[in-house]
């Protein structure tokens, strides 16, 4: 799958291992939160990049000590329509102050991809066909915005007070 | 009442935009129907029966003149000529074109309307009293901090993917007209032992196949701390609110299920976190910038009675009637509130045509009136009538065939459109709540019966809200046959309560008596000054029963 960071098409850096495969030699590798858990230190004593992918019924809080020894997470859109990644993207960023990249996977539309900027996602796992031009779309179909939120922009609210 | 500045308007422009780059790709192919659906529904679209159904906004049911005739423009030019308002107080149109579509959201636009978020699984327009800024007994306009809650609400990022679908209700005074317990949040307005102002909030009622009335969440939430606590309560719902079960999504499932203590513990965990970050607090000079939009009017020092208003109800009978139903007192002297009925005799409840909705701006801009509200009982308001204009704007409304005097009584049905719109419903509802009306039509009888309110829905959804209906009226369908269920002792009010199911239901020809037997057993059991509901919470249902059933059986041989 083309991956998108920072509004860029980029060489993925991890390559996702299923339970139960062997790790490669070398390079980044992702894992479900499981495998993560039972092979932690094997994983990291590799030094290699680790990302850990999560299912979208698991509260991220469960690799809260951890942080600071994974390179990305991954938030699993098993449907469009399931929205709990927005608030564990949210709650990375604002509550565990996670700096690593948030890869949003599964299924989910470009008409999703603005609200998941705004709650920290920076990666996205996009289908074959995905135009970076759609991209560029999608971040500007809306100028303002009502809410803060984790990217920080000003919200209307703000921008009338300086007025 | 509010007006967009340069950012809300945009808002909405790009809104339409954006809305017209989904129906392109739909039409392409781009968009599967199942992608496209939760993209539309949260522009108001609905696929229905015969058509598209659009839903507009109409935040905390104000309205202004040009609003309204930009209304009926549209309903001239993209629907069949008529619109209707619903119980959640939006304008519905069931016959525009997908095509047409973004369209009309340009000419919403251009009078400070959207669709934005009047379905899907994300924050609703938020509703209020509908006698906001006039009710006697108000402690302060709770239209500001709805409005601080639609542009919040709107374009939330986090919570535009909920399990369900998500209804805010705001009231600001003991008598709830607001249905708040009946929302998945309701706001009351209240006063502390220290005499400031701030929220009482409940979470977690719902119509439905499961109702609930809402468990006390919040005792008192200061002003600036709102938005964090609503915020706390959209968090935990988003991660923990089911679903692997559309029935079992609502808040209120979760709430009931945790009980009101785990939950206000949940909530309190994340509104910590939320303040601790200090982003979402109200600035107190912002509520005021908004609040300064709801400014009352200047009233005029007027004298309690109005010669002109006495006479009128000494030489008009049709007038007197009105009076006595559709006018609540208002704050200021000389003002009172008047309530213009959508129920007419034989009419589809809540239904107004483009030519009423232009008569009604017409009587707005001659008599100066600022703005009309729509309750959630599907009538109009006008909230601010000089007592001695009042003869004169009953005259213009009965000319319209707006003059109906049924405010509050049996035939001020509330009623989903049922059968005849709507995929979701088994039974028709509107075709039923016109022969009840007829059946009560006399006048004289519906004041000797006083307020009754009687609540119906074509299916479990509850559109209709039976299960708040002193008289709840459910249609369901058994084996292609549709069936009335009776439900008794619902309220909407501030002594909410879910209405108690009878018995058996009724067939389409048999429901009207059964309704008037209701009627009946409450006119020979009732004591002086009781209404219908309290009647039945002072007797219960087993009279009423024994009269309806028996009478039936009586029937039967």
């Amino acid at each position: 799958m083309p991956l998108i960071k920072d509004g860029k098409f980029v060489q993925d850096r991890f390559l996702f291992i299923p339970d139960g495969q062997a790790f490669p030699d070398d390079g980044g590798v992702m894992v479900t939160f499981d495998r993560f858990q039972s092979e932690c230190a094997t994983l990291l004593a590799h030094h290699r990049p680790v990302a850990v992918r999560l299912a979208s019924s698991q509260n991220p809080e469960v690799l809260k000590d951890e942080l600071a020894n994974i390179d990305a997470i991954a938030l699993e859109f098993p449907i469009f329509r399931d929205g709990r990644a927005f608030s564990w993207a949210r709650m990375l960023r604002e509550r565990y102050a996670y700096k690593g990249e948030i890869r949003a996977v599964g299924h989910f539309l470009y008409d999703q991809l603005a609200f998941m900027m705004r709650v920290g996602f920076d990666a996205f796992d996009v289908r074959q066909d995905f135009r970076i031009e759609e991209f560029d779309r999608a971040m500007r179909e809306m100028t303002y915005v009502y809410q803060p939120s984790t990217d920080g922009r000003k919200t209307v609210m703000q921008i009338r007070r300086e007025e | 009442m509010y007006r967009y500045d340069e950012f809300d308007a945009k808002m909405v422009r790009e809104r339409a935009e954006q809305f017209r780059y989904q129906v392109e790709r739909r039409i392409k192919g781009e968009l599967t129907e199942d992608e496209f659906k939760p993209l539309r529904l949260k522009n108001g679209l609905y696929l229905q029966l015969h058509s598209y159904m659009l839903r507009i906004a109409v935040p905390y049911g104000t309205l202004a003149a040009r609003q309204m005739r930009q209304l009926a423009f549209i309903a001239r030019k993209y629907d069949r000529g008529y619109g209707h308002f619903t119980t959640r107080t939006n304008m519905q149109f069931h016959w525009p074109r997908l095509k047409d579509v973004p369209d009309i959201l340009h000419h919403l636009a251009d009078v400070e309307m959207h669709c934005i978020q009047t379905s899907g699984n994300c924050v609703r327009n938020v509703t209020a009293d509908h006698f906001a800024g006039a009710a006697a007994d108000e402690l302060e306009d709770p239209r500001p901090i709805s409005e601080i809650f639609r542009q919040w609400s709107s374009f939330h990022p986090e919570f535009n993917y909920l399990p369900r679908k998500f209804k805010i209700a705001v009231s600001a005074t003991k008598e709830d007209r607001a249905a708040v317990k009946w929302h998945d949040i309701g706001i009351e307005i209240i006063k502390n032992d220290a005499g400031e102002t701030g929220y009482r909030v409940f979470v977690g009622g719902g119509m439905g196949r499961t109702p609930y009335v809402a468990l006390e969440i919040g005792h008192f939430v200061s002003k600036t701390d709102i938005l964090a606590y609503i915020e706390a309560i959209l968090r935990v719902y988003n991660e923990y609110g089911r679903r692997d079960n559309i029935h079992k999504a609502r808040v209120k499932i979760l709430v009931h299920q945790l009980g009101a203590d785990e939950f206000r513990r949940q909530v309190e965990v994340e509104f910590a976190e939320i303040k601790k970050k200090g982003t979402l607090q109200l600035p107190p000079e912002e509520l005021k910038r908004i609040e300064a939009y709801f400014a009352p009017p200047a009233f005029e020092d007027l004298p309690d009675t109005s010669p002109e208003f006495d006479a009128a109800v000494k030489a008009d009978k049709d007038f007197a009637n009105w009076a006595k139903t559709n006018l609540t007192p208002h704050r200021a002297r000389g003002y009172a509130i008047a309530t213009i009925s959508l129920k007419n005799i034989g009419m589809t409840t809540g239904d107004i045509s483009a030519d009423q909705m232009d008569g009604v701006a017409q009587i707005m801009d001659d008599f100066g009136f600022a703005e009309v509200r729509v309750s959630h009982e599907q009538n109009l308001v006008f909230p601010h009538v000089r007592r001695r204009d009042l003869p004169a704007v009953f005259a213009r409304l009965k000319a319209l065939d707006l003059g109906t005097a049924n405010a509050g009584l049996i035939t001020d049905i509330i009623c989903c459109p049922g059968l005849d719109y709507c995929d979701l419903a088994n039974a028709r509802s509107i075709p039923i709540s016109m022969a009840i009306q007829k059946r009560f039509a006399d006048l004289e009888r519906q004041h000797d019966l006083g307020e009754i309110k009687i609540k119906m829905s074509g299916c479990i959804n509850a559109c209709g809200h039976h299960h708040a209906g002193h008289i709840g009226i459910l249609g369901v369908d058994k084996k292609g046959v549709e069936f009335y269920q009776i439900q008794l002792g619902g309220s909407g009010a501030e002594d909410a309560s879910v209405g108690e199911i009878m018995g058996p239901g009724f067939g389409k020809d048999e429901i009207v008596d059964a309704i008037e037997r209701v009627v009946e057993t409450y006119v020979k059991l009732r004591e002086p000054g009781e209404r219908l509901l309290d009647t039945y919470r002072r007797v219960g249902m087993t009279p009423f029963k024994n009269m309806v059933y028996r009478e039936q059986m009586h029937a039967a041989y």
